[in-house]
């Protein structure tokens, strides 16, 4: 009966996101007496696909094995929170989520939007509602989710422990809510160039939806890479996977989209690129999913690979993307000038911002498709990875730091270069004292990590340097939001630069009863013993650590499951103040010897701590605006 | 900047930016896409010495040497016709095995030999890895 | 100036067309099988559940066969029981090779989805398998009266695959 009653509630969902695209456009094209109605449809759409949603969790939390989905992803024996989680950790359960949010996206706009003018809130409702539309006739018609199964079995098949692991269940919700929080940032850009009234008012509309977008984003892909990095034994953090780029691909769009809408809302200016950013945002959201839906490209962890899935989508992606850049095409010369600056301001820094994200994106965009191309065209295989993202992206990602260090220290409207270096005197005297502290302790490296390190330090003293001769305690939220969140991005480029340049590693078979050095650190293996988990058997290590007066145990194990049969690494990782040991246990020889390799990685937590860092300023900002915004409309 | 010039202007900057990222993509793939060999490959084109490529084939029987540290290995690899030695120093994947399907990657010293970076195991012994089929192809060899 | 505006849009359209290839042109993945027409490796596996006798390359012999790689465990196996039915029914011998599995999990799985077979072999740790030169569950090979490999089939057999596993049986007699 509930996953009936989750049917109708999304059939119902999808017949009220029609009549919302038909009123919405009915109520331009003349018949304007259909425009209140909008809003009330898309609350009632929103609220029935979120029905929906919530009695397929239901389905899972009660193990209802009629229904193939069940019986497929879940088991009645796993822990609730995973029967919880396992609602979306298939096709088409995270395919019902993404129109879930979809539809509560464009019910909140509904409820909340007060400060556009009707036409183009309703037309960001029907451009809502349109997306929405080809989401549901894919599940409707193609991916039902509360299709039944009979005889129903006794009980499911999804107890792979692989999949019971709290990243993998909370990273998809976290992505997609910022992926569908784009789509309202597009939804926007499409009613206002259908309605041209693309303006500050309409940036003030979408700036909210944008910066909470891309702070889940940010988050996401921080969560995402740390997560690789302990799971998968390698000792990296980032691997230019196809699946990680369409994750990166709509944070770097969202980045410079950020940045132009708050151009667009106290400048007026950017007009056109920040509609453009709307559309180019979502798009690669779109773009992403497909990649990771479709098989096309081989990756690490690429699933549910289905080519009819991956055709429907692309056709929608077609459809959407197609669309949206036609109406830009036309309708660009609709919306007015920009107010003028001169080169050398901030506006004129958050130009070259955009354009650098913008060519770093499409490096990124390249990278990721070159292969798919190239074996189309000439069955040539090749594969395309960090070499070139280094060579090409790393770069223009320096370059981009640094307009991130001086653009926040230009005024609007117009300045001047003398000014400007004046005021990144201090920061510039910090590199240069970087220089040759780096050159010191690195004789022989790299000149990525070299610059790494030396940008770093010069941007962490810049990027608080809008702070100089201000009340601390009167500065606007929004301020401190922005320092944070640049503070934070200096922080895990120190990061970055100093994993790549500091990392020691020791790689040999030891017998039992070994020391081995590993940077700093002093590691005896103790020896080896045999252990069992509920679902799988092990050989685990026992190390001891000594740096000085610190003793630490470490614990690697080489494991393997039953059900299904996988051997996996657990690499065991023990975190200081100044860095990480991460160590791995591999094969014996045979003859008494176990192969173990070991990492001293210093400062490679300040990665992922500028990552978090990143999003608590995003979050400030947020915050900062919607209280000022608040105190406006009280007045 | 008067407006009108502005917008003249940004769009330019647009196009320029566009083609130079344009421009430095294609350098950086011409440079640094890792292709894909399999050993005839390698005896026929010139041997692509210090670059990053890709070796596939199978592993040959017999040919596993495991080097007196433990962490070091030396083996064969061969796609029917031709034997590339490989040389891989570091925890080996599980699925790794003699008549197993492998790809390595890595770089060619001029002495003909493979230092892989990296092993990618295939888990079938007797048919190809997709990689490989396609090779093949490019080979001669006529399936 | 005008036709720059509409660049995106040809950039895009250019992505398209290559992904949409790539669809349409999906890279060689079905591989042909190199084990058609070679004999099955030696083996000799204990016995499954107890209710089965154990499996080894000698009890080939004696007629045309469809060896079945499967597990308990296994979804799509489970897929395909009823088609391991029919075909048994239809008079094929079907001897089973599970890996990686446990006696009390396979006789759940056999009292569950039924039980095609003669007889079981119990992989655990998947070494047939792998010398079968099989990557993944299920996949079925038809084997003639000399232990030699006449077809290989990937993956869960499905109701449009039968007519040609009965013939590639009726061709091994």
């Amino acid at each position: 009966m509930i996953a009936e009653a989750g049917l109708a509630a999304l059939w119902l969902a999808a017949a009220l996101a029609l009549l919302q695209l038909g009123l919405g456009a009915l109520a331009l094209r003349g018949h304007a007496a259909l425009g209140p109605a909008v809003r009330p449809v898309a609350v009632v759409q929103g609220a029935l696909v979120a029905l929906a949603f919530a009695l397929l969790i239901l389905v899972f939390l009660r193990s209802d094995m009629s229904v193939a989905l069940v019986v497929e992803n879940s088991h009645s024996a796993k822990p609730w929170l995973y029967k919880f989680a396992g609602t979306w950790g298939n096709h088409e359960g995270s395919m019902l989520m993404w129109v879930t949010i979809l539809g509560l996206g464009g019910a909140a706009v509904a409820l909340l939007e007060r400060r556009l003018d009707q036409r183009t809130a309703i037309a960001t409702l029907a451009a809502q509602a349109a997306i929405g539309l080809g989401f549901y006739a894919f599940l409707l018609f193609a991916s039902n989710p509360f299709a039944r199964i009979s005889p129903a079995p006794a009980d499911g098949h999804g107890l792979n422990p692989l999949l019971q692991d709290p990243g993998l269940a909370f990273h998809p919700p976290t992505l997609y809510l910022g992926y569908v929080g784009l789509s309202i940032a597009f939804s926007y850009a499409v009613g206002a160039l259908i309605t041209g009234q693309v303006g500050p008012t309409l940036a003030r509309a979408m700036r909210p939806w944008v910066l909470g977008a891309w702070i889940l984003l940010t988050l996401g892909i921080t969560a995402g890479s740390y997560w690789a990095y302990y799971e998968l034994g390698w000792g990296g953090w980032w691997f230019w996977d196809p699946v990680e780029n369409a994750s990166l691909m709509p944070w770097l769009a969202a980045t410079a989209l950020l940045h132009s809408v708050t151009v667009l809302a106290t400048r007026a200016a950017l007009r056109a690129w920040t509609v453009m950013l709307a559309v180019v945002a979502f798009s690669m959201s779109m773009i992403g999913t497909f990649l990771v839906r479709s098989g096309i490209l081989t990756s690490v962890h690429a699933f549910a690979v289905d080519p009819r899935r991956g055709s429907f989508i692309l056709v929608l992606l077609a459809i959407y993307i197609g669309g949206a850049l036609a109406l830009f095409a036309l309708r660009a010369s609709s919306v007015r000038e920009g107010a003028p600056f001169e080169p050398v301001s901030r506006e004129g820094a958050l130009v070259i911002n955009n354009l650098l994200f913008s060519a770093i994106l499409g490096i990124v965009l390249t990278g990721t498709l070159y292969p798919l191309a190239v074996e189309t065209m000439t069955g040539e295989k090749l594969s395309v990875g960090a070499p070139y993202f280094d060579a090409t992206a790393g770069p223009l990602a320096l370059a981009l730091v640094v307009v991130m260090a001086a653009g926040p220290l230009l005024r609007w409207r117009r300045d001047e270069l003398k000014a400007l270096a004046v005021r990144l005197a201090i920061p510039a005297a910090v590199a240069i004292v970087a220089i040759a502290v780096v050159f010191l302790l690195l004789p022989v490296a790299g000149v990525l990590p070299r610059l790494g390190l030396i940008f770093a330090a010069g941007i962490a003293i810049a990027s608080v340097a809008p702070l100089a001769g201000r009340n601390l305690r009167r500065t606007p939220l929004h301020i401190w939001g922005m320092v944070i969140a640049h503070f934070g991005i200096a922080v895990s480029l120190a990061g970055m630069a100093s994993e790549s340049a500091f990392t020691r590693e020791t790689l040999v078979a030891a017998r039992p009863g070994e020391t081995l050095a590993v940077g700093p650190w002093s590691v005896r293996f103790v020896g080896v013993e045999p252990v069992a988990g509920p679902n799988w058997t092990a050989i685990r290590a026992k190390l001891e650590a000594r740096r000085g007066d610190t003793l630490l145990t470490l614990a690697p194990e080489a494991r393997m499951f039953n059900a299904p049969p996988t051997e996996t690494t657990e690499s065991a990782i023990a975190t200081r103040p100044t860095g990480q040991l991460y160590t791995v246990l591999g094969k014996s020889d045979g003859d008494g010897r176990w192969q173990l390799r070991l990492w001293w990685k210093p400062m490679v937590t300040l990665i992922w701590a500028g990552g978090a860092l990143v999003a608590i300023g995003g979050a400030l900002a947020l915050l900062g605006r919607l209280r000022r915004e608040r105190r406006r409309e009280a007045m | 900047m008067k407006p009108k010039n502005q917008r003249l202007a940004l769009l330019l900057l647009a196009v320029v930016a566009v083609l130079g990222a344009a421009l430095l993509a294609m350098s950086g793939l011409r440079q640094q896409a890792s292709y894909f060999y399999a050993p005839s490959d390698v005896v026929r084109d010139k041997l692509p010495v210090g670059r990053e490529v890709r070796l596939g084939g199978m592993v040959v029987k017999g040919s596993l040497r495991h080097a007196r540290d433990g962490v070091t290995i030396d083996f064969r690899v061969t796609d029917g016709m031709k034997t590339v030695p490989v040389r891989f120093r570091g925890i080996a994947p599980d699925l790794f095995r003699e008549g197993s399907g492998v790809v390595a990657e890595g770089t060619f010293q001029s002495d003909g030999r493979f230092v892989a970076d990296n092993l990618l195991a295939k888990h079938d012994e007797r048919y190809m890895p997709p990689q490989l089929a396609g090779a093949m192809h490019k080979t001669g060899k006529v399936r | 100036m005008r036709w720059l505006l509409w660049l995106p849009l040809a950039l895009f359209a250019l992505i398209i067309a290559v992904v949409m290839s790539g669809l349409i042109h999906p890279a060689s993945t079905d591989i042909r099988s190199q084990l058609v027409g070679k004999p099955l490796p030696e083996f000799a596996l204990p016995a499954g559940v107890p209710s089965h006798p154990p499996l080894a390359k000698a009890d080939l012999r004696g007629g045309p066969r469809l060896i079945n790689i499967f597990a308990s465990w296994c979804l799509p196996c489970a897929v395909e029981a009823p088609q391991l039915m029919v075909l048994k029914r239809a008079g094929v011998v079907i001897d089973g090779i599970a890996i990686r599995d446990r006696p009390e999990d396979l006789a759940a799985f056999l009292a569950r989805y039924g039980d095609p077979y003669s007889r079981i072999g119990s992989d655990a740790n998947s070494r047939v398998q792998l010398a079968l030169g099989s990557s993944g569950v299920p996949e079925s090979f038809v084997v003639d009266g000399r232990g030699v490999i006449r077809l290989q089939h990937i993956g869960d057999i499905r109701e449009e695959n039968i007519p040609t596993i009965l013939a590639a049986i009726e061709a091994a007699k």
